[in-house]
């Protein structure tokens, strides 16, 4: 299970930010996590749940939304239905992942003292 | 403002990072890749599930290769040195990472292996992953190519139930082939179609590492991808 290595980048990431802009907190977490990424979104919240004891995040809640793999031709762009073999039948192409592969840290909430 | 002490409230900052969370790990694949094109060493990433023949594959290939290519290794194994020892004793320079709770390497780990291996010196570095289907898929770790082994006797539908270690491979080797005679219920094609479905331009090799059936259309492959390699970082320079 390499969630907990997913989650700890994440959280040396986000404290990274938190530094950089003086937050003394950090609010909301919002991740992207697509469906062929490798990562299983309630792994990632549970293993979340233990590591962001006693750091900045200890209160952010984490927002966890999931891309669904959409796999398209190349060429024609065309959109090749999941499950279905990965070949454009017009273009007799290899398809392409046009999304879905994400782990991505989109976006940060922190609290910053108002000086 | 505060009361008391007269200290600011907190305001809400929002971030936009868009960045991914395993960043520092692209770097570190980043920085391997450069040395392995440097050196003119093509990387291997071998992956597949605990028992699918990744080690014996590997002991073929050097006996398929020996006195004609340079070979080295490095295996991912969560508690011993066995196949870094039998690696050895095939004739291949072998370290063992030994990762402990860790189920797959990472560019770091990787990157420490390289340390005390005579890497630079030959013309293939295999990398074999710890042994599983889904977290060594998710780590770049700098390879050129992506090896998966799926043996024979682990059931049709395993390309469908892992589909994003089969999306990663660029060549699927089918092992232990000399036992289909022994396992009417699998059939073959049904392998093949799962992994068009889960692998974009699938590339499939039979292999026996017992009778060394395909061991040379999986040595040529290797060729191929060293060739192609070495001229693209020959065309950047």
């Amino acid at each position: 299970m390499h969630e907990y290595s997913i989650v700890s980048a994440l959280l040396a990431r986000v404290e990274a930010e938190a530094r950089a802009h003086g937050a003394e907190a950090v609010h909301r977490i919002r991740v992207q996590i697509g469906e062929l990424s490798g990562v299983e979104k309630e792994l990632l919240e549970s293993a979340y749940e233990l590591a962001r004891e006693r750091t900045l995040c200890e209160k952010a809640e984490l927002e966890v939304v999931s891309v669904e793999a959409r796999w398209a031709c190349s060429s024609c762009k065309s959109t090749i239905p999941k499950g279905a073999v990965l070949r454009c039948s017009v273009c007799d192409l290899p398809a392409q992942l046009a999304e879905g592969d994400e782990i991505l840290l989109e976006r940060v909430e922190m609290e910053v003292p108002d000086v | 403002m505060c009361e008391t002490c007269g200290c600011g409230d907190s305001d809400l900052v929002p971030v936009e990072v868009h960045e991914a969370i395993l960043s520092e790990n692209e770097r570190g694949a980043r920085h391997n890749r450069e040395h392995f094109n440097e050196a003119r060493v093509l990387a291997v990433n071998l992956m597949g599930s605990p028992g699918s023949g990744k080690t014996a594959v590997l002991e073929a290939t050097a006996r398929a290769l020996a006195g004609k290519r340079r070979l080295s290794a490095m295996s991912g194994d969560l508690a011993t040195d066995n196949d870094a020892n039998r690696l050895e004793a095939a004739g291949i320079p072998s370290r063992s990472i030994t990762t402990g709770s860790a189920c797959h390497l990472d560019a770091k780990l990787v990157h420490e292996g390289l340390h005390d291996l005579p890497w630079r010196e030959t013309d293939l570095l295999f990398i074999e992953n710890v042994g599983n289907l889904v977290c060594p898929a998710v780590y770049d770790l700098g390879q050129a190519v992506n090896v998966v082994a799926l043996s024979v006797t682990e059931g049709e539908d395993k390309p469908l139930k892992y589909p994003v270690m089969f999306r990663t491979a660029d060549l699927v080797l089918l092992t232990k082939v000399d036992l289909l005679p022994h396992l009417p219920q699998i059939d073959v094609a049904a392998i093949e179609d799962g992994l068009a479905r889960t692998m974009p331009d699938p590339a499939v090799i039979h292999v026996s590492a017992i009778t060394g059936e395909g061991i040379d259309r999986w040595v040529g492959w290797l060729e191929e991808k060293r060739v192609v390699a070495r001229s693209e970082v020959a065309a950047r320079v």
